[in-house]
């Protein structure tokens, strides 16, 4: 989410940094920092995925690639790919005509509890798209709240599913955009306002050039992630409509038809390909000489009516989208007397998992806490790997890892389960496979993180340490890490979110006496029964908890070099 | 520097190395021969016991069994298939005649025997030359109806496929994605055997324009859409007719408090198509020997009476008996809609296919 974000202080800090010195560390070491990325990015996705198509594609030993034209033929697939695309470039427009206000109010405005507020905004984000469906289905779906209030119903129409990618991906515009906005110097406007120019076109002549790029990469994002969306429209979408990610996951799991699965997953490769290609573009042709200034230094309190109503547009915005649905899903979670929910998470009566389900909670944060781990390794080496000036090769590499994020984590999930199936890769029955998969979303959020503030880091400093007598383990002690401690635990703290939310990929790979936190919601939704509803409602608010403090110790941890991390 | 690169990514390879050698020694999972006394059953997320009859069949055959659970039934078959070159367990059970063929010829299964089945009735017995499957249990997948909404209304409740069709029952029916869901399959699958293969499109032409309503799943069908059930009335459902099974009045009457005299839904007889579950020994198990003593115990008549309270479906033992319930609440179906494994496996996907183009785009 706050990829993009981190680029625009890349791409300024590139501008800004001191110029390196000629490349002294050859190539054999950047080499060999890589070897441990690529090989993690080579077994725990290119292989599996690999895999997967392979097998949809192979029949009887021979390429069946005739299976490619007739699937991009057929009437029904074509509705798909269709329906994915303007559901994506609606539910895009949406989110910024909605989140862009909210951007400048973050990034102009003081106003008490603003750390809260933007960590409530940003746990939606990271929250499995389990939770955030069951969210707004106990909110617009069939007897909840609004049908109770007022008996309106949106479940099974696009509008749920539309409000559902708002709610999800506030955040990004929030932070992506508002982070840079923060520390654009308003001076610049003003002083255009003072050579006559009218508020207006102040604004479109000197603010909005400088945050177009943050806009576009931000709706990338965005755009990227509603298009691969996957349990939002599952469980709103109802059998009408389906995005690429929901039809790959139907055609191989519930349809049998691995062909059409994998040409599929094809199309969303090159597609999510193409969309990273864009991003990566607007990224280098981002202006560099754009004056920032400390966030602190240009926001306010808001003065005079407009910018009164402004916040409380804003809040109100945030109210209705966010806090409303997540807090339906508290609401109902204590719908049973004496916390009778809570209380039933710890008995294992149920029979759906052999286990109570409230061992979930350990279990997700056991595998999130090695995910973390793995994350941080593969990510922080790679970042180290990318922060030499970076060769074509390279930069490759550097797209290659955000690729997770945009392919199917349903391909990945069922890809791990048929090909780390043999020795020496025999991993299927091994827990480690969970995290494995998790710190797949984790990677590219700490390479994002890290890379702007190691390539901050002033060559010279190092240098100047060695030419001193220090040893290089001690260069890295004391001239690294004390710069990048704060990042790298940002780093942390997101790689952990994002893998205790992790739902697609954990799915098909957490085994049933072992559920994550999502996967027991997932459970536990499909069951009949109030019990098992309330239970589901008292899993997420847990899990909604649990991810909002670790956002809310982020935001204290936000390393003052990079800005909004 | 690059010394310090250097050591850095052998410390953490080394960390990593060990990270995943705890994790594969410390699983003792099933697949990767795990010690012989543990018997791992796979299955969908409907299969349910009493602890106490597994615990009994543990003591007496010595083997621990675990059960995994996964997903719904067509679900659970496929990720079956897909893992079968080194499988998640021993005995696969839940997988039903309508997707039997896929699991066969995808050699699923290995051939089993199993002791007992002399008592199993043959009109079960759907591989009997190979017996690479076992029958466990059967039921009707048939329409339901609100006991309540037609006697308010007068009307009388509906029979046959016939009548689903009529004005009087217009926006009345909720049923299954025939592509996602069991039931949803089984009753396209029944429809197709009453009005053959030149028929069946048109009736769910007439049953659109009659205003069925689709859904994903039985649970929600059942649970959020039917006004019938418990659940439902709770959710607000408004429609009186849902496709479920002949078992679901019994089980509205077991699950009630308190039970009511009557149950308060009722069955289309004239609707059904039989179902029936099978388990088999999945070809590569690692615990042959421990999965077949499993599939002798699933037709065992301490478990097939054990079945119907915790699944609602029928023993297919002879002379296991049936609870008092399941014939008090629930008339079994007359005559239900079968048809032959070869046809369906003939014909599945296709109508699958065609059905979703007509009905839900």
């Amino acid at each position: 989410m706050d990829l993009a974000r981190t680029e625009v202080t890349e791409a300024t800090k590139e501008a800004v940094a001191a110029p390196r010195g000629p490349r002294r560390s050859g190539s054999a070491a950047r080499l060999g920092l890589m070897v441990l990325p690529v090989a993690f990015f080579g077994v725990s996705f290119a292989y599996p995925v690999a895999a997967i198509v392979v097998r949809g594609l192979k029949a009887d030993g021979t390429w069946d690639l005739g299976r490619i034209g007739e699937v991009l033929a057929d009437s029904g697939i074509r509705h798909v790919l269709w329906f994915t695309t303007w559901q994506a470039l609606v539910s895009t427009a949406l989110t910024l005509l909605i989140a862009l206000p909210g951007a400048y109010v973050f990034a102009r405005f003081d106003f008490r509890g603003k750390d809260i507020l933007r960590a409530v905004v940003t746990v939606p984000f990271v929250l499995p798209t389990v939770v955030v469906g069951t969210a707004f289905l106990a909110l617009v779906g069939r007897g909840g709240l609004f049908d109770e209030l007022w008996g309106v119903r949106l479940d099974t129409t696009v509008w749920a599913i539309l409000l559902a990618h708002v709610f999800f991906n506030y955040a990004v515009v929030v932070r992506t955009v508002g982070g840079l906005w923060a520390q654009l110097d308003p001076g610049q406007e003003e002083a255009a306002r003072m050579l006559g120019a009218s508020p207006l076109a102040a604004w479109r002549r000197v603010t909005l050039p400088a945050l177009a790029p943050a806009v576009a990469a931000a709706a990338l994002m965005v755009f990227l992630f509603t298009f691969t969306s996957f349990g939002v429209v599952q469980i709103l979408g109802g059998p009408t409509f389906s995005t690429l990610e929901v039809e790959i996951y139907r055609q191989t799991s519930e349809i049998f038809d691995l062909a059409t699965a994998a040409v599929l997953t094809l199309v969303q490769f090159v597609a999510v390909g193409c969309i990273l290609a864009v991003h990566a573009w607007t990224v280098r042709r981002r202006e560099t000489a754009l004056r920032l200034v400390d966030a602190s230094l240009t926001s306010r309190r808001p003065r005079g009516a407009g910018q009164w109503a402004l916040l409380g547009g804003v809040l109100a915005t945030v109210v209705v989208l966010i806090l409303l649905p997540l807090g339906v899903l508290v609401e109902r979670s204590l719908d049973a007397p004496g916390f009778g929910y809570y209380k039933a998470l710890t008995s294992d009566d149920s029979g759906i998992f052999l286990v109570a389900p409230i061992e979930a909670v350990g279990n997700s944060l056991t595998y999130a806490l090695a995910a973390t781990a793995i994350a941080l390794v593969i990510g922080g080496l790679a970042a180290a790997a990318l922060t030499r000036r970076a060769g074509r090769l390279v930069r490759g590499f550097d797209a290659l890892l955000m690729l997770p994020l945009g392919v199917s984590a349903v391909t990945v999930g069922f890809g791990f389960l048929i090909a780390l199936d043999e020795p020496p890769l025999d991993l299927r029955s091994s827990w480690i496979l969970v995290p494995l998969a998790q710190a797949l979303v984790g990677v590219p959020f700490v390479v994002r993180i890290m890379l702007p503030v190691l390539r901050a880091v002033d060559e010279r400093l190092r240098e100047a340490a060695a030419v001193l007598g220090a040893s290089p383990w001690r260069v890295w002690r004391e001239v690294d890490l004390p710069m990048v401690r704060r990042a790298l635990l940002v780093a942390a703290g997101f790689a952990f979110a994002v893998s205790l939310g992790e739902f697609g990929a954990t799915v098909f790979i957490a085994r049933a006496d072992n559920p994550t936190l999502p996967v027991a919601v997932a459970r536990l939704l499909g069951r009949p029964g109030d019990l098992n509803y309330g239970q589901a409602m008292a899993l997420s608010t847990i899990l909604m908890v649990v991810c909002a403090g670790a956002l809310l110790v982020l935001e204290r941890l936000r390393p003052d070099r990079t800005g909004e991390f | 520097m690059h010394i310090t690169k250097k050591a850095t990514v052998l410390i953490v390879g080394l960390g990593l190395v060990t990270l995943s050698a705890c994790g594969s020694s410390g699983s003792g999972g099933s697949g990767s021969g795990a010690d012989s006394k543990t018997v791992t059953l796979v299955s969908h997320g409907s299969f349910a016991y009493s602890k106490d009859v597994l615990k009994a069949f543990e003591k007496e055959s010595g083997y621990k069994v675990k059960v995994l659970k996964s997903g719904d039934a067509g679900q659970a078959v496929n990720q079956a298939i897909l893992t079968k070159d080194n499988p998640q367990g021993d005995v696969f059970f839940g997988v039903d005649n309508t997707l039997l063929s896929r699991a066969l010829d995808n050699g699923l299964f290995q051939p089993y025997e199993a002791s007992g089945l002399d008592k199993v009735g043959a009109e079960y017995q759907l591989d009997q030359d190979e017996h690479r499957v076992t029958p466990i249990d059967s039921g009707d997948i048939c329409v339901n109806y609100d006991k309540a909404y037609f006697e308010k209304n007068k009307i009388a409740p509906p029979r046959s496929f016939d009548d689903l069709i009529k004005p009087e029952y217009k926006d009345l029916l909720v049923t299954e994605n025939a592509s996602t869901s069991s039931p949803g399959l089984g009753f396209v699958l029944g429809t197709a055997a009453e009005y053959g293969d030149d028929g069946w499109e048109g009736y769910w032409e007439k049953l659109k324009a009659n205003g069925v309503k689709v859904v994903d799943g039985w649970e929600q069908a059942y649970y959020q859409e039917f006004s019938g059930s418990t659940d439902g009335k709770k959710a607000g459902g408004d429609r009186p007719l849902v496709v479920s099974y002949a078992s679901s009045p019994p089980a509205e009457v077991v699950y009630a408090d308190p039970k009511p005299k009557t149950a308060p839904t009722g069955v289309a007889t004239g609707t059904c198509f039989r179902q029936i579950e099978f388990a088999g020994l999945l070809s590569n198990a690692n615990n042959a020997e421990g999965g077949k003593a499993l599939i002798d115990f699933l037709i065992s008549k301490e478990f097939q009476e054990d079945m119907p309270l915790n699944m609602f479906v029928y023993p297919v033992v002879e002379g296991a008996s049936v609870p008092a319930e399941f014939t008090e609440y629930g008339p079994a179906a007359k005559d239900p809609e079968t048809m032959a494994p070869e046809k369906i496996a003939e014909n599945r996907d296709q109508w699958v296919k065609s059905w979703t183009s007509l009905v839900l785009k």
